[in-house]
């Protein structure tokens, strides 16, 4: 008898092995609604399939009677355009700073604790000032996600320029370049592929983040409309949205791993 | 063309002396190998000629001006590893050090320029026999070939000073042998002066014209750390070629070369 840690499943197993949790979920949920319904009609908590179905259609593709604009979509656009500036904003902080920590000892004597400090903070804890400061619109959810995983990125990338052989950054040097050159042509390229990295794995709480600063104060969002509907127990809106939102996610960090992929094919080379 | 000096050089971690009362005078185009046990500051002393650290006391002159502050392209090295940047192309891996040079602001040459520079590089890489692999990542050489590649990246800015940190410390006997003849033939046309440190007894008699051994004189058995190396012998090899065995092995290189 071999050891499980030595038996390797063969392909078919591989996709087999990985349909069964979903589909035990989906049947789970089927079996539950069912019985729900068949006890109550109107009951609101498992919708049934059917239902969430002509609730999204009415969604995405039937303009508001309120604003004449389709929900799903305009949702779906303010959401995204509030994570991509905060994450985007986060992104171009983290590697500015990350790089600049780093590299330069003068830059981490002065910065490093502080932006340590910082990331201690919890974000949530300063919503109610940033919604003081910077008021109840588009702004303050940005720089929420900013705040959020600002910090974070920052110090990843810190860590992985200071991680950086000091070899490759003497070699450098005795080529002739300057503190800028090396930034620009060993630095930069180098922790690039780990900048997309860290916003992949940042992205889960941007997510959180906006969809916390939607629910409490916003007119729209996908965040806005999940904490909206909850008032009524529409769960044939909140279902579809929660799947929706899983979808954009898994989305986007698959995006950003074909970019890096794509961009930095060094990063995959092996010998032989 | 290169004449290193060093008077009276000390250095000390928080106040635990590494080396101490280091004279050497070596004169342009001598090829030093720099042998000792481990932690007998031999790298230590690398790092003092690369200007990566600075000496607590006494001073190194280079064509009796004080070694700069930094270290730059007058003084090429080659390390065992992380010596090549994985992120470029064996030919962009050379070709970035005349980019360094031209193109103070981007980094980067474009057009004629950079066509110029590849040329440059290209030549070059052909000297340390790496013709066919332009386009290859580092990852994808073996490590006689990222070897090749680091001593064609350090020579392309024309460096008086050629420092080589055991550079063939990893590599397997054969492809060290190669190595060696491509080192000697390089140092005998460039006409710089060498200083390699090494672990090879064998090595470093072979290659050199002057062998240099560090080690410690003086001993505190209370104290270990008490006192630091110095350099214990200096033998000059009399000998402007290289032996026999090698001139043998360069010229067997050269005819399957052509």
């Amino acid at each position: 008898m071999r050891r499980i840690i030595n038996r390797v499943p063969d392909h078919m197993t591989v996709v087999v092995l990985a349909a069964v949790p979903f589909l035990v979920l989906a049947a789970l949920y089927l079996a539950g609604s069912a019985a729900r319904l068949a006890e109550n009609p109107n009951d609101k908590l498992l919708p049934a399939v059917t239902t969430m179905a002509e609730t999204l259609h009415r969604l995405a593709f039937e303009p508001s009677r309120r604003t004449g604009e389709i929900v799903l979509w305009a949702d779906t656009a303010a959401s995204l355009t509030r994570l991509a500036l905060g994450v985007g904003v986060a992104a171009a902080f983290g590697l500015v700073f990350g790089v600049a920590i780093g590299l330069i000892p003068y830059v981490r004597a002065g910065l490093a604790s502080v932006v340590a400090v910082l990331s201690m903070i919890p974000p949530m804890a300063v919503l109610p000032i940033l919604f003081i400061v910077f008021g109840l619109g588009d702004l303050s959810k940005v720089v929420l996600i900013t705040v959020g995983i600002g910090p974070f990125l920052i110090r990843d990338l810190a860590i992985r320029v200071g991680e950086m052989p000091r070899e490759l950054l003497i070699k450098a040097q005795t080529l002739g370049a300057s503190t800028w050159q090396i930034v620009l042509r060993v630095v930069l390229p180098q922790v690039l592929p780990r900048l997309i990295d860290a916003v992949r794995l940042s992205l889960g709480p941007a997510w959180l983040f906006l969809i916390a600063a939607e629910g409490i104060a916003a007119t729209d969002g996908l965040g806005y409309r999940i904490f909206l509907v909850r008032r009524y127990l529409a769960m044939d809106v909140i279902l579809p949205y929660v799947a929706w939102i899983t979808l954009l996610a898994a989305a986007l960090d698959i995006a950003l791993r074909l970019l890096s992929r794509g961009l930095f094919a060094w990063t995959r080379v092996r010998s032989g | 063309m290169a004449n290193v000096s060093v008077q009276g050089v000390w250095k000390t971690y928080a106040g635990q002396p590494v080396l101490e009362r280091l004279n050497l005078e070596v004169p342009s185009g001598q090829f030093c190998a720099i042998l000792g046990a481990s932690g007998c500051g031999k790298s230590t002393f690398l790092r003092l000629l690369m200007s990566q650290e600075r000496p607590s006391r006494g001073r190194i002159t280079l064509d009796g001006a004080p070694l700069p502050e930094d270290p730059g392209p007058d003084r090429g090295i080659v390390f065992q590893k992380y010596s090549v940047f994985p992120h470029l192309t064996a030919l962009a891996n050379v070709v970035v050090g005349l980019e360094f040079a031209a193109a103070p602001l981007t980094g980067r040459l474009f057009g004629r320029a950079r066509r110029r520079a590849e040329m440059e590089a290209a030549q070059v890489l052909a000297a340390v026999g790496l013709d066919g692999a332009h386009g290859k990542y580092p990852a994808e050489l073996s490590g006689g070939m990222q070897q090749r590649l680091a001593i064609a990246q350090a020579l392309v800015r024309k460096p008086r000073v050629l420092l080589l940190d055991e550079p063939f410390g990893a590599l397997d006997p054969g492809t060290r042998a190669q190595m060696h003849a491509l080192i000697t033939r390089l140092w005998q046309e460039t006409g710089m002066t060498v200083f390699m440190v090494t672990h090879d007894l064998r090595e470093g008699f072979a290659l050199s014209t002057r062998v240099l051994v560090f080690d410690k004189v003086r001993h505190d058995p209370q104290a270990p750390e008490a006192y630091g190396a110095t350099i214990t012998y200096d033998l000059p090899l009399l000998r402007k070629a290289p032996p026999p065995a090698l001139a043998g092995a360069v010229g067997a290189q050269e005819e399957q070369r052509s």
